[in-house]
């Protein structure tokens, strides 16, 4: 048996499970009663299962570095993260809320730039942003979307209380590990499925395919769409194949698109077939030969001119990159007012901009309590967890901000709320963060639920699963 | 469909049905060799036969010379330097597959996936006394995928170019064992209807799953000419040149697309020799002389295939709107 009190918390920390009193919270009762009564071999044997499962489905990701094949699974927890139905609808609208107003700032930006006309919003933040791309001034897009697919990544410090770490609108994944995660879940714990309402997700897929099929150019009557990747040997290749297959449309591949009289169509075994909506999960650098990288064999030389021009789409838009940079994060509620003309209900993280001279000076008086990142860094890489830094670390970091502060953004340390989490040494809590996936078409969509990453390292507060974090499955209950 | 997915799905379908015919040949092979013969040089004579089969025995003779058993097993069944080896070809079954596992179920891709990896746990420890389990298994899996394709995928496309590869492999693989037995059994026609005769026939026959069809069909001792039929000409045969042109001719009338005429001709010509001919007239000719003539043509109806259907080719041929517009004017 594993009591309760079994489970170690720092008090100031939020758990998941539990309330300060060491209680545990209604959404978990039932779930803590049936999984903790479990002998701890038993739930260790469902997590070997679960791994044989992902191993079998080849449920793995790509490294990089290590040789070409190179697979790796990404820990799965078999404890879930569960949200009782109130605290989703919270967050849904928040996560709406947030969306709506990126897609507006973005359709702003390449057309009236409204928002900096009113000085909310430095020009040379937008305009002077490498990821500002001037070729999409005056572009209209269908419904004015420009993030069809939205990864918002955020945290939790207290009851109702989350923070918005990241905005990804450019090419965010894991989509793919929420839904099979669910299904491994279903498969292992069926009884914990039967005696919980937990509202599903599995039509995720028809839901992007709608927004898809929403973002089509007019006039089309039954627009054809593909998911493009870079390749079998890109890391979220898993994830690109699912996706095309659960939507039921092609998978394709730069070499199999070309560019014709501004339409792109594909090869097929039936001669060239035109292609409406690209969902694209090759970096803007990379798609078009002729637009962006000249040396890119992942692209269609063409492609941006026929884009440009109206004759496809592609989802995510080109030139979002500037709105889920670093550097322009501190504006996003600025926008939701600003747009919308309400009062953001997700919060942003207090954030320094180390190019601003006080900002910097404020950061480096205090870099070890601060979490330090580089503007247009990703995936964990390369940035400094200054409480869990030595001296030594910091230092050499300092190096780095002082040669091009403006690179760099800095933010306090959270109290990332953590989950109980079968570990080695059984059950402990974990920190957690939470990636939903917000779709915009005509109207703004998501599933109830999300990814959620678990750092599985003691203390740890980095979730990526490029620096060894872990994934659950998250749950929302049905009132 | 894509043409690229289509190559993808015609060579998978191709290295699933060419792991499971080296298997095959190499069973045959081993047991054949379990029959006393003291003859000088039987050994090396009986085991070129596979290299010929799956034309890696230049490869083999610069790594290990003369061919012998243990060697030739383990060049053929495992080595992955071996482009023609069983492993070599489930790797590449399972990379095609991989790289469209969206055109695929998953079944399709948890079966061809759960082979590569427990031929990898295996593969260490396997050792002559394995072989025949080794074998087996190997023909189990392919079984057993093809039984997963035909449960689970859409009869669209997928299936077609997956059935394409299937039989455009097989007929080739069958042309080949019988090609090269028929050059191994040929010196010990002096006892022809002895117990070795009997023996080696029947292992070629066990080879490719008919032993019991001939049975049933001849009741009779099993003579070469007999054999030769059966695996020719013999359209309820399954693994037979005509039942396997008999698919890639049906399925290359399925699939669409104006571009497969010249495939389509050249399957249909094939296919039509095959069932009108005699067995008396290829023996008349000699087997081996119509042999090396059906790989050649079945080589070119493969070519002809690629570039119909799986090559990429760049000029674009849809109809332009100048040309749209005066067809309705």
């Amino acid at each position: 048996m594993h009591e309760s009190t079994d489970i170690l918390f720092k008090p100031a920390i939020f758990d998941e499970m539990h309330s300060p009193e060491g209680l545990v919270r209604n959404q978990y009762r039932d779930v803590a009663a049936q999984l903790f009564s479990l002998p701890l071999e038993a739930l260790s044997q469902k997590q070997r299962e679960a791994e044989v499962l992902f191993r079998r489905l080849g449920i793995t990701f790509a490294v990089y570095g290590e040789g070409a094949g190179a697979e790796r699974l990404i820990p799965f927890d078999v404890i879930p993260r569960i949200f009782g139905a109130s605290e989703w609808a919270l967050l849904g609208r928040g996560l709406k809320q947030r969306v709506q107003a990126l897609n507006a700032f973005l359709h702003d930006i390449y057309h009236a730039r409204e928002i900096i006309k009113a000085g909310l919003i430095p020009a040379h933040q937008v305009l002077g942003n490498s990821l500002y791309r001037p070729e999409m001034r005056g572009i209209d897009l269908p419904n004015q979307v420009y993030a069809h697919i939205a990864g918002i990544d955020l945290v939790r410090v207290a009851e109702n209380d989350f923070y918005v770490l990241e905005d990804n609108l450019r090419t965010p994944s894991g989509v793919s590990y929420m839904l099979e995660n669910r299904n491994t879940m279903m498969r292992l714990f069926p009884d914990l499925f039967a005696s919980h309402a937990v509202a599903p997700i599995d039509h995720y897929p028809q839901m992007l395919l709608d927004t898809l099929l929403e973002a089509a150019p007019p006039n089309v009557d039954e627009p054809v769409i593909v998911v493009m990747t870079p390749g079998a040997y890109n890391s979220a290749y898993f994830e690109h194949a699912f996706l095309a297959s659960q939507m039921g449309v092609e998978l394709v591949e730069g070499q199999d698109l070309f560019v014709h009289a501004g339409k792109v169509y594909m090869h097929t075994t039936e001669g060239p077939q035109q292609v409406h909506v690209i969902y694209r999960r090759v970096d803007d650098d990379f798609l078009d030969p002729l637009a962006f990288r000249p040396d890119s064999t992942l692209g269609v030389p063409g492609l941006m001119n026929a884009y440009c021009s109206g004759g496809v789409v592609l989802a995510n838009g080109i030139g979002t990159g500037v709105a889920d940079d670093k550097s322009t994060y501190p504006y996003v509620p600025a926008m939701i007012e600003f747009y919308l003309g309400e009062k953001p209900i997700l919060s942003n993280v207090p954030t320094w901009r180390l190019g601003k001279t006080e900002d910097l000076k404020y950061a480096l008086a205090h870099l070890p309590e601060l979490v330090v990142k580089e503007v247009q860094g990703s995936g964990g890489y390369g940035m400094l967890v200054g409480p869990a830094s030595t001296p030594e670390e910091i230092a050499a970091y300092r190096e780095r901000i002082l040669a091009a502060p403006a690179g760099f953004i800095a933010q306090p340390t959270l109290a990332l709320s953590t989950c109980p989490t079968l570990v080695e040494a059984g059950i402990a809590p974990r920190h957690v963060d939470l990636r939903p996936f917000v779709l915009s078409g005509k109207e703004i969509r998501l599933v109830p639920g999300g990814l959620t990453r678990v750092a599985l390292t003691e203390g740890s507060l980095v979730v990526n699963s490029s620096q060894g974090g872990g994934t659950k499955d998250t749950w929302v209950l049905e009132d | 469909m894509l043409s690229r997915t289509a190559d993808h799905l015609f060579w998978m379908a191709r290295y699933i049905e060419r792991a499971e015919n080296t298997a095959r040949v190499l069973d045959v092979t081993h047991s054949t060799s379990l029959l006393p013969d003291d003859s000088v040089g039987a050994e090396a004579h009986l085991w070129y036969a596979p290299l010929n089969i799956s034309g890696c025995a230049a490869g083999y003779t610069a790594k290990y010379g003369a061919a012998e058993s243990a060697a030739v097993t383990r060049f053929i069944a495992l080595d992955p330097d071996n482009p023609a080896s069983i492993y070599t070809s489930l790797m590449l079954a399972r990379e095609n597959a991989r790289a469209v596992r969206g055109a695929i179920t998953g079944e399709m891709w948890e079966s061809i996936n759960a082979t590569w990896l427990e031929l990898n746990r295996m593969s260490p420890a396997l050792s002559g006394n394995r072989l025949t389990p080794f074998f087996d298994w190997v023909k189990e899996r392919s079984h057993l995928f093809r039984g997963v394709t035909l449960g689970t995928i859409l009869k669209d496309d997928a299936l077609n170019f997956i059935r394409l590869g299937t039989f455009l492999e097989r007929a080739d693989n069958t042309a080949r064992i019988l090609d090269v037995k028929y050059h191994i059994l040929l010196p010990s026609v002096k006892d022809v209807g002895g117990a070795a005769d009997y023996y080696q026939w029947g292992a070629l026959l066990r080879s490719v799953s008919a032993f019991e069809a001939y049975r049933k069909i001849y009741r009779d001792v099993i003579s070469p000419q007999r054999v030769a039929e059966l695996l020719v000409l013999r359209a309820d045969m399954p693994r037979s040149l005509h039942a396997c042109l008999n698919e890639v001719d049906s399925t290359l009338e399925i699939i669409n697309g104006s571009t497969g005429r010249e495939a389509r001709r050249c399957a249909g010509e094939i296919h039509a020799a095959l069932h009108f001919n005699l067995i008396e007239n290829i023996f008349a000719n000699g087997l081996h002389e119509y042999l090396t003539d059906f790989l050649g043509r079945t080589d070119s109806l493969g070519k002809e295939i690629r570039s119909a259907y799986l090559a990429r080719r760049d000029e674009f041929v849809a109809p332009s709107p100048v040309r749209q517009m005066a067809q309705v004017q």
